[in-house]
């Protein structure tokens, strides 16, 4: 990776990524990959999402869907922990709550294949700054 | 249909049952999917329904209501306008919450990239801005410029204390030194709190910025960050990010080409509370005793080693780059008038929602309890709130309409602190509460000043003596005076602020206070030593079984005759009561 | 105006320096604002400011907390309450906390009568103590020369200030946190296994009964009293500096011949001077000082230079400590006492006739190092009968006068006995820093040059400046010689040696702050430095009025060469009057 040697540099680089992120959420071509992301705090992990990580990741191979399982921090339902938020393509992301091993099982056959909704939806209750 | 605590009590069950029913009569239960969803923190409105994709907002249904929705909206695509949310300023109903924010009482600046970007990844932070106030700050505004940004933007120190940051930027910028240092304050010691970890683990580069932010305005090329060892996490996340942007240049030498130089390095506390105050800090960082000394000299001109050093908390930091893009008249109408822009609470306690919530300043703790918190658990009533941690003190339902800011906590006799939000309900006894939290400030004490090593120690001493029915009324006037004095004259933050729970509670609570002293009876019944346990001959079947289990073997009893508990004997475990199938003994 | 300040304190308008504390300030119009952790020496640049006692707390108009007045800083235009309502029930709260983790067991405490905090509660009247709770409890701890009651700690930090920052010794730290705060050595180490090298700084400093010294009076008394003992006694040189303020004379007065009456009152056999033996150390390490330098001179690179001083036990433990890898630098002379004891045990007794183990050799001494001193094993004989017995210090000895019923005011003046009380002025001024080079000098220079000292007074190594620096001229040489007092002083001119920057030839070092005069077994100073003036000044006016002022001219010491040793650093005198030292870096 060469260092980023301007400001203007910076902002080259922000587009690129941000462009090929969009790409990744907001394509609504069925190819696309479908995104989860794991609540990955130290609360979380202590609630067991280490482990829901790893399941998720085994569970999609074996079940050939093709996912991006990424961690991310806290998002603040401590109260529901794990959490873990899908993206579908060209669909708003929803974070589902009190995730175990079974539900992983559910929101892969259900949700990401079929996009049957499931309990224990957790609705973002804030707004987050955008900066630019 | 939210199955929050609060709308599971008011009977969202029901609610979805009768959905299901209606939806399977009208045979429309392969289109329409009832889906069961966490609290929306809008527990007043309660029960709430969703519908997607119209995004529709339905508050206050009755499981008869059920009905009409299928009927009218699902079926006829109408919208029943008698359940919309009404927004009491426009007194208008809401029809639709997609791009309405009435029931989003949160907002998040600090904790903007937690929850959304991968920590380990910089791209992700740069694809949200990340570093771009950093470029601007170098290389399109003066240091002063920056410091006037800041300082024009109200925000105050989030660590606890409040002071201006930008004045504080300031004092360290205009000392002449040969080298300067940034101090990042990550040493959040508070019970039950945790803003800062979430932060460093969830968005470890907002607060990197933030410090080359800080180095580049007060003329420091060198940043710490002192945090608690027992966040491995955090200070993993911290070193991957540290080493991403020192790749990228965004850290180390002539950064996105400028003059400017600025690395940052970790310190690591073990965990001592009182380190968690900036000369007790900056003591540790140089491998002294973690003990505070007398200000002035501030840090600013005399700190780390000696030099003029700026420490801000996690917090604060991660403010700071938002600030700079979206500028100082944007925060501004955040807040109240003398506390702008948002707050990071670590919700805990008897709340059904604990969690780490961020709000604009001003929201009252009837937002934060009963809307985002989703209301007390079990139904119970909602007794207290502590602030503050161990140095704030509890606030009562009178203060629950009262909006947070810095101000206006300490009017009400606690404090903001660093973050801390501990729910408290009716089976929480105050005199406990105070009793746990001086427990604490006695653990956490450094010793060096006679108020808070010993004082601290007395004061703990009178509170134990009172939950154990020891206590007199001198006690009470003794806890006073003897509080009071500690504040006035202890050294440090921690000294000065540890005797408000005692403080507090006896403004608040004195009832309680009396009803231990008086009556020896703690009225929560929390307090082991002035409960009795008794066994009701009526219901007791003289099984044996609660003798059998008694540690203490304080129970005697022939089989089938009641049982009868020895109060001297009796340790109050409370295992009796656990293991009676009788419902034969109470506590009294 | 701009360097001064005006502010008020309780209605007075008062002018001073800018920088000036609220407590010195006070001070200036006659108000006393109480303290205990507090301590300046100003002459010395110590200072102990932890500002945590909380006893001098103020009120000072628009600010929300009391402010401790040891450490803010007078302020233009400041109003400061000293003793208003609200300052007087802090204080008085405070105080009772302080108590209530402290025995209360004055009667018995070592330190009644002489206890800042007892003086305190006296002060405030305090009868009652309304919160009583738990005390710290520690076991009493003991070394050879101080004993630690930590029970009584009322954690004013003055003893670490002194280890650490003045000494660098460090063997005294703050352990524990809150309540358990106290002071320990690491590790929670006895003082004994510690790097502590006894020099009673600790003790002299701490305001209350924590820090005392190992008391051996009531061994003293049976000796006194047993008819098969000769008991003889030395008096080292600071000690009648310092005697005559526990029986109120004012500091400064020296009370030599009453303390010599005092001691035959006591029951010594013979009441000897350590000065004489002070006198025989400048002959050997003077003459060790000639020699190294006459081979440097000629020549030789294998020569230890410079050369330091080995009079004080603790300087002796600091280097034997810290400084192992220089062992071969300090002259191998023995100290005083112990030169004294050696001569006693074997010239004295021999001469009277005794027998040794029927001989107690008694020193009194300003010090607590010379306790443990005395106690070494290689300056006791092959059946481990020490040269000197036991140590008394000054503290003790006024005690003793006291118990024995002995109007020490009323006592006439008498002078030693002969031959072991003879000595010149050079010997009395070993008990002020700088003393031991000057009477070094006195002594070096008529040798070396073989001509006669005009004037014998070497001013500039006098004095309370920590680090003291002076140059003489033998006959076309500059003899560089340096002095430090206080062993952090020390240890910078130690690491200069070792980092081959040194400029001098000759060192002087005394562990204690002015040297012996404020040694840890005198009166106790409690920080105050003006004592330790007036006591050195005592020192060198009975130096100046002494008919001999050179070592060398002392006719008792000529005659011990004559009649025993023969020269300087002779066989016999290498035997009797030198020593070596140990690695204790480990």
């Amino acid at each position: 990776m060469n260092k980023v040697k301007s400001l203007d540099d910076l902002r080259k680089m922000r587009e690129s990524v941000r462009a090929s992120l969009d790409l990744r959420e907001k394509s609504d071509h069925p190819d696309q990959m479908v995104q989860v992301k794991v609540s990955m705090a130290t609360c979380g992990i202590a609630t067991g999402a280490k482990e829901i990580m790893n399941y998720f990741i085994e569970a999609l191979n074996r079940k050939k869907v093709d996912a991006l399982v990424t961690q991310t921090g806290c998002m603040g339902y401590c109260y529901a922990e794990p959490t873990v938020e899908i993206t579908l393509p060209g669909k708003d992301p929803l974070v589902f709550g009190y995730v175990t091993k079974a539900k992983v099982d559910e929101l892969i056959d259900k949700y990401i294949k079929e996009g049957i909704l499931l309990d224990d939806i957790l609705p973002i209750t804030y707004t987050v700054v955008k900066p630019e | 249909m939210c199955c929050g605590t609060g709308c599971r009590a008011s009977q969202s069950e029901q609610i979805i049952a009768n959905l299901q029913e209606i939806l399977l009569q009208k045979e429309l239960q392969e289109e329409v999917q009832v889906v069961r969803t966490g609290c929306f923190g809008f527990c007043e409105k309660g029960p709430v329904i969703k519908i997607v994709p119209d995004n529709t907002f339905y508050t206050e249904v009755k499981p008869e209501d059920a009905e009409l929705i299928v009927q009218e909206h699902l079926i006829k695509g109408r919208k029943v306008d008698r359940l919309l949310y009404l927004n009491p300023e426009t007194q208008e109903h809401e029809p639709d919450s997609k791009h309405i924010t009435f029931y989003k009482k949160q907002y998040r600046i600090a904790l903007r990239n937690c929850g959304f970007i991968n920590p380990e990844n910089i791209d992700e932070y740069i694809a949200r801005d990340g570093y771009l106030a950093l470029g601007k700050a170098i290389t399109e505004m003066t240091p002063e410029g920056v410091i006037q940004e800041i300082t024009a933007s109200g925000l105050r120190g989030r660590g606890g204390g409040g002071f201006p940051t930008g004045v504080k930027w300031n004092f360290t910028c205009k000392v002449e030194a040969t080298q300067k240092y940034v101090v990042c304050n990550a040493d959040e010691g508070d019970p039950g709190a945790f803003m800062d970890r979430s932060i460093l683990e969830g968005d470890p580069h907002s607060v990197l910025e933030a410090m080359a932010i800080n180095g580049y305005c007060t003329g420091a090329s060198k940043g710490l960050i002192y945090i608690r060892a027992e966040y491995p996490l955090a200070i993993e996340r911290l070193k991957i990010a540290i080493a991403q942007a020192e790749e990228y240049g965004l850290l180390g030498e002539h950064i996105l080409g400028t003059d400017f130089s600025f690395d940052i390095e970790l310190r690591y506390g073990a965990g001592a509370f009182v380190c968690g105050e900036e000369t007790a800090l900056i003591h540790s960082m140089e491998g002294l005793r973690g003990e505070a000394t007398l200000k002035p000299p501030f840090p600013s001109e005399r700190g780390y080693n000696g030099f003029p050093t700026n420490v801000n908390n996690v917090e604060t930091y991660a403010n700071i780059p938002v600030i700079l893009l979206k500028g100082a008249d944007w925060f501004q109408q955040i807040g109240t008038e003398k506390s702008k822009g948002t707050k990071v609470f670590a919700l805990a306690g008897k709340v059904n929602n604990v969690g780490l919530i961020e709000v604009p300043m001003g929201t009252t703790l009837r937002e934060v309890i009963f809307g985002i918190g989703g209301g007390i658990k079990d139904g119970k009533r909602f007794k207290a709130v502590q602030t503050g941690g161990p140095s704030g003190g509890c606030l009562t339902d009178k203060h629950l309409d009262r909006p947070i800011d810095y101000d206006n906590l300490i009017q009400a006799g606690s404090m903001m602190g660093s973050g801390g939000m501990i729910v408290m309900d009716e089976d929480d006894c105050m005199v406990a509460m105070a009793k746990f939290y001086l427990d604490f400030t006695v653990e956490e004490s450094c010793g060096k000043c006679s108020p808070c090593r010993i004082g601290n120690k007395r004061l703990y001493e009178i509170l134990d003596r009172i939950t154990k029915g020891r206590g007199t009324l001198d006690d009470l006037d003794n806890l006073r005076n003897l509080g009071s004095v500690i504040k006035d004259t202890a050294l440090c933050g921690l000294g000065q602020t540890s005797p408000n729970p005692v403080l507090s509670t006896l403004d608040n609570f004195m009832e309680e206070y009396e009803a231990h002293i008086i009556d020896h009876k703690c009225p929560a019944g929390q307090c082991k030593a002035l409960l009795s346990y008794v066994i009701d001959p009526y219901k007791c079947t003289g099984c044996t079984l609660c003798a059998r289990n008694c540690p203490a073997n304080a129970i005697t009893g022939e089989r089938k005759i009641p049982h009868v508990i020895d109060t001297k004997l009796c340790i109050k475990c409370g295992v009796c009561m656990e293991k009676c199938r009788f419902g034969a003994i109470t506590v009294q | 105006m701009e360097d001064n300040v005006v502010l008020y304190i309780d209605n007075h308008t008062v002018v001073v320096p800018v920088g000036t504390t609220i407590l010195e300030a006070a001070k200036e119009i006659g108000i006393e604002i109480p303290s205990l952790c507090y301590m300046n020496m100003k002459d010395l640049c110590i200072t102990n400011l932890p500002a945590s006692c909380r006893i001098c707390v103020v009120e000072i108009e628009g600010r929300k907390n009391l402010a401790p007045s040891c450490a803010t800083r007078c302020e233009q235009g400041m109003k400061v309450k000293t003793s208003s309502l609200r300052v007087l029930n802090a204080r008085r709260i405070v105080l009772e906390l302080i108590l209530s983790d402290h025995p209360t067991d004055c009667l018995i405490c070592p330190k009644s009568g002489k206890c800042d905090l007892q003086r305190l509660a006296s002060r405030f009247k305090i009868q009652e103590i309304s919160f009583k709770g738990e005390q710290s409890q520690y076991e009493v701890e003991s070394s050879p020369s101080i004993i630690r009651d930590m029970k009584k700690c009322i954690y004013c930090r003055r003893c670490e200030m002194m280890c650490n920052d003045v000494q660098t010794v460090g063997a005294l730290g703050a352990v524990n946190r809150g309540f358990t705060s106290t002071i320990s050595p690491a590790f929670r180490k006895d003082l004994k296994d510690s790097e502590c090298t006894y020099c009673g700084q600790c003790v002299a400093v701490c305001p209350v009964g924590a820090l005392t010294e190992v008391d051996h009076t009531n061994r003293l008394l049976r000796d006194l009293a047993d008819p098969s003992k000769t008991v003889i006694v030395q008096t080292a040189p600071a000690v009648r500096a310092a005697l005559g303020e526990e029986f109120g004379f004012p500091p400064g007065i020296s009370v030599t011949g009453k303390m010599v009456s005092a001691l035959r009152e006591l029951g010594f056999a013979k009441v000897f001077d350590t000065d004489f033996a002070a006198d025989l150390t400048i002959m050997e390490e003077g003459s060790e000082l000639l020699d190294r330098l006459t081979r440097f001179l000629d020549g030789d690179k294998d020569v230890c230079l410079p050369i330091l001083t080995s009079c004080c036990p603790a300087w002796v433990n600091f280097f034997e400590h810290y400084f192992s890898d220089m062992l071969d630098i300090p002259s191998t002379a023995r100290s005083p006492q112990q030169m004294f004891g050696s001569i006693a045990k074997n010239y004295w007794a021999e001469l009277m006739n005794i027998p040794r183990e029927n001989l107690i050799v008694v020193s009194i001494m300003p010090c607590l190092a010379k306790k443990y001193e005395c106690a070494r094993e290689e300056f006791a004989d092959a059946g481990g009968d020490p040269d000197v017995n036991y140590s008394i210090s000054t503290r003790e000895l006024a005690n003793l006068i006291k118990r024995a019923n002995i109007d020490f005011n009323a006592l006439p003046e008498e002078d030693f006995d002969t031959p072991l009380g003879e000595s010149t002025g050079a010997g009395v001024i070993f008990g002020a820093s700088g003393g031991v080079m000057e009477a070094a000098l006195r002594t070096a220079y008529e040798l070396y040059t073989g001509e006669t000292l005009k004037n014998v007074d070497f001013k500039e190594v006098r004095g309370l400046q920590g680090i003291k620096k002076a140059s003489v001229n033998l006959k076309g040489f500059e003899l560089k010689i340096g002095i430090a007092h206080g062993l952090g002083n020390a240890r910078k001119l130690l690491e200069d040696i070792r980092e081959g920057k040194s400029e001098f030839h000759a060192i002087e070092i005394m562990a204690c702050p002015g040297g012996c005069v404020g040694g840890g077994g005198q009166p106790l100073h409690h920080g105050n430095s003006i004592l330790l003036k007036a006591r050195s000044n005592a020192l060198y006016e009975e130096d100046y009025n002494k008919p001999l002022r050179k070592s060398h001219e002392n006719p008792y010491i000529i005659k011990l060469y004559e009649d025993y040793l023969g020269k300087p650093m002779s066989e016999k005198a290498h035997h009797l009057l030198h020593t070596h030292y140990f690695n204790k870096s480990e």
